[in-house]
Order: structure tokens, then C-alpha cells, then sequence
């Protein structure tokens, strides 16, 4: 897809939701917010099908987590009456947060995959209109075993894989967890990452990771930002590979994938996880072209001091044949790059702390 | 059947027609919980918003029977005279 269209870049922050357009990706126009005054932890933009789909994951601190979904590019939103997730009486759980909203590839239409805390994953088949528990995850022996990061407990990665029925998820804390039947069963898939805060470092499941990201072209290759640990698998999580030299740290919270190319991913590191800001107050965007053999930093147009750190769903990168890279960060700031992260220009300043965002082409 | 009034805040009006208040039949020896469930009846994100799956009361809602704040009494469980006042309100809470 080129980037001949319309550009949306949803922004989902501490106190609502912002939308910004742009017809180039150098020159944005900001909305005003929707749902003001709520969390927007998860954006979600489904372009299948030629239709285009926003979602909403929703937290009011008074009135509780909702999922919204706008057909018209954000003007007006949808709540399904009935509530689109939420447990069942005798699952003895509340919904507290919507983490993640993932539309599945492009051969299975209709199918929209959330991530949500309590961990659970929840699967939908109408575009998004009703989500199902996964019972396969939910029911799993280990759940009595995860644990809770600081933002809670929460399935905030999942990553359906379009060449066949596997699924990923990651989860804080618990872990890498994979699906080979669409998520019907699921077993833990953490060999080779650290888990450095527990007495058995080395644990079958319960690490912290941050984040996962797959590769487009070989959806074997995944690619994890962890609690401390930079890491590689070529084998869909059965082992993996610290990639993490040639970068300032290996702390953070972004993994990101380019859409089209194998082998390239984005992270933003953090000094450490008692010290999460940028690494010498000097926010870069670092990019590896070889699967995390070498590493290469951007700071064209990005800020000669920053200590904001960059949450887990605050970057994204659009499907253009060029793609797109933004991130936004604890400070208010969102940040654009029309040619694959190389340069930054400021879409946005002063929001409230970015939670989320989601970039994609749409036709104009 | 006996009738109370249930008092709605602006952030859940939208759920009601846009009105302050709703007019309720409960029984006689009603609960919270039950006029909770006439006030949900076909108004499910209503519902949502004030209770969890789970039925408790949202952490950051506060309801009040006639000035009391039903926390301090028997919470969902606590007694809905007939001519009640009931105040549905969030709590103080945010940054």
C-alpha cells in the first residue's frame, strides 16, 4: 500500500482520545478529544476488507473499561448495548482494562483479538461487535501462577500469525505463551529469556516481557522487548537469542516489526528499570536491519533533552510500502517518521501521557 | 411495589434519556441491589457502568438511600424504604 491516502494516527492517552490526519505524513492535523477524561490504553485500526474500523479500548476510573469501535474515521462511536467484553457470572472476574486490540490477518476477516487485564484474551468473529473469553488461556493451570507488573495483570500482546492457526501472547507477568491451534491449548515459550528478578532466573514461565513484535515476512521470527533483555526467536518462541548488544540499554517497553521487510524491528530503550528514562535524557529510536546483529540510533528531528519514557502500545508502524514509525511519550509528545524511523517531526505536544497509538493508510 | 426516586450524574445521563432522575417501582422490601437491577433492566451499560460482572459496586461509585452512603451500611444489601431518594454519584477520585 502506498501512502497515497489519508493517514489516521490514533493517539490514545491518560484523559481521552486524539486523532490526527495527514495526507503526506510530514503535515498533521489534530482533532479534539474524544472520550475526555478516560484512559485510552488500546487503539485499534482494522482496514480489512476495504472498510475502515477504529477501536477504543475505554477506561473510566469511576465507570470501568468499555471497547468502542467508529466507522466514520472517529466522528462518532459505538458501544455495542450489551457490552462487548465481559466475563461471565461464574468466571468470578471483573474486566479491569482493555490492553490490546488486535485485528487478525487479512485472511481471516472479521476475526478482531483483544488482550485484557485480568490476563485474558478475548476473541471476536463480527468485526469487534461481541468479543468470546478464550477459555484455552483463562483456564490454564499456570493462571494462578502469573503475576501482576506495576500497570497490573495483563495479556497486552497478541499476535495472531498469518500463515497458519498460531497464536502468540505476552503477558505481564507471566510470560510468552503460544498457540498452535488457534487457542485452543496453549504452552509457555520462554527458553532463553531472562527472568533476573526471581529466584530461578531462568523459569519456564513468569518473565516480564514487555512486548513482542512478528516478523512480516517470516512469521516465525519474533522479536521481544523485555524486563531488561532485548531478544530474538527464528523458531516461533521455542528458544531465543538476546539481541541486545550494540544498544545503550536493554530496559524499555516498544518492540516493533516492519510490516514488510524481514529482519528490521525498532525499539526505544530505557536506562534501566530503576531508572526508566531515556539514556542520558536523550530520547533515540534505535532501528537493526539484520536481526539484531547491529543497531542503529535516530535523533533527527527528536528532542535534544527528553526524559519521558515510551510506553509499550505508544509506538506503532503504519503498512505503507514506505512505512510510517510513530511513538508518543509520558510527556505528551508524539512524534511521526515518513521514512522508516529515520526522521522525526512533532505531530503533537502536551497531551496527556500517550498510552497508545495507531497509524494507518485509509483511503482519502 | 413502592416508588423511589434514583438520582443520575451528568455522566451517565446519556444513558437515561438525558434525564437527572428516573421514577422507580421497587418492592417493598427491596435492596440496592434489586433497584439496581430495575434500573439496569434493558439500560445494560448503564448497568456496566455502575456495577461489575461480578455484581459489586464500582470501586470509585458512591450511592447514598436518603443521605447515607450504603457503604457505611450494608452496602448492596442495604434497605430501600418506599419514597426513597437514592443518589447515585462518583466518588472524589482522579488526577
Amino acid at each position: 500500500m502506498t501512502a497515497a491516502g489519508t493517514t489516521v494516527l490514533a493517539i490514545g492517552t491518560k484523559k481521552g482520545l486524539w486523532l490526527a490526519r495527514s495526507s503526506d505524513r510530514e503535515n498533521w492535523t489534530l482533532s479534539e478529544p474524544k472520550f475526555l477524561m478516560e484512559e485510552i490504553p488500546s487503539v485499534g485500526i482494522d482496514t480489512r476488507g476495504g472498510r475502515t474500523r477504529l477501536f477504543a479500548g475505554r477506561m473510566s476510573w469511576h465507570f470501568g473499561p468499555c471497547i468502542a469501535h467508529s466507522d466514520d474515521l472517529g466522528e462518532t462511536w459505538t458501544e455495542p448495548k450489551e457490552g462487548s467484553i465481559r466475563f461471565g457470572a461464574d468466571d468470578g472476574a471483573a474486566l479491569e482494562r482493555i490492553w490490546q486490540i488486535q485485528p487478525d490477518a487479512e485472511n481471516r476477516p472479521g476475526v478482531v483479538w483483544a488482550g485484557c487485564q485480568p490476563i485474558s484474551v478475548w476473541k471476536s468473529t463480527d468485526h469487534g461487535e461481541t468479543f468470546e473469553l478464550n477459555r484455552g488461556l483463562w483456564d490454564h493451570p499456570h493462571r494462578t501462577e502469573w503475576g501482576a507488573g506495576f500497570g497490573g495483570a495483563a495479556a497486552h500482546t497478541v499476535l495472531p500469525s498469518p500463515a497458519d492457526d498460531t497464536l502468540h501472547v505476552a503477558m505481564s507477568t507471566g510470560g510468552v505463551y503460544r498457540s498452535d491451534d488457534g487457542g485452543i491449548s496453549w504452552q509457555p515459550r520462554n527458553s532463553g529469556i531472562s527472568a533476573y528478578f526471581m529466584p530461578d532466573p531462568n523459569p519456564e514461565f513468569g518473565q516480564c516481557v514487555h512486548k513482542v513484535a512478528r516478523d512480516a515476512v517470516d512469521p516465525d521470527r519474533l522479536f521481544a522487548q523485555n524486563h531488561h533483555g532485548v531478544y530474538m526467536s527464528t523458531d516461533r518462541g521455542d528458544s531465543w537469542q538476546s539481541i541486545a548488544e550494540g544498544l545503550p540499554a536493554d530496559f524499555g517497553f516498544v518492540m516493533l516489526a516492519h510490516p514488510h521487510r524481514s529482519g528490521t524491528a525498532w525499539v526505544i530503550p530505557l536506562k534501566a528499570d530503576g531508572e526508566r528514562i531515556p539514556p542520558d535524557g536523550r530520547l533515540l529510536m534505535h532501528r537493526t536491519d539484520d536481526g539484531g546483529a547491529t543497531w542503529e540510533a535516530s535523533s533527527a528531528g527528536l528532542p535534544e533533552a527528553d526524559f519521558n519514557a515510551v510506553l509499550r502500545d505508544a509506538a506503532c508502524v503504519d503498512t505503507a510500502d514506505v512505512p510510517g514509525v510513530y511513538f508518543g511519550t509520558r510527556g505528551g509528545a508524539v512524534y511521526a517518521s515518513a521514512d522508516e524511523g529515520r526522521t522525526f517531526r512533532e505531530v503533537a505536544s502536551h497531551l496527556p501521557d500517550v498510552l497508545s497509538v495507531r497509524a494507518a493508510v485509509v483511503p482519502s | 411495589m413502592a416508588a423511589v426516586t434514583v438520582l443520575i450524574p451528568t455522566l451517565l445521563r446519556p444513558y437515561v434519556d438525558g434525564r437527572s432522575e428516573v421514577r422507580l417501582d421497587v418492592p417493598d422490601a427491596g435492596d440496592v441491589a434489586a433497584l439496581l437491577d430495575g434500573l439496569g433492566a434493558g439500560r445494560p451499560l448503564l448497568d456496566q457502568r455502575i456495577r461489575e460482572e461480578t455484581g459489586a459496586l464500582r470501586r470509585y461509585v458512591n450511592i447514598y438511600v436518603d443521605g447515607e452512603d450504603v457503604r457505611r451500611l450494608d452496602g448492596l444489601g442495604t434497605a430501600v424504604p418506599p419514597g426513597a431518594t437514592v443518589l447515585i454519584i462518583q466518588s472524589v477520585a482522579g488526577g
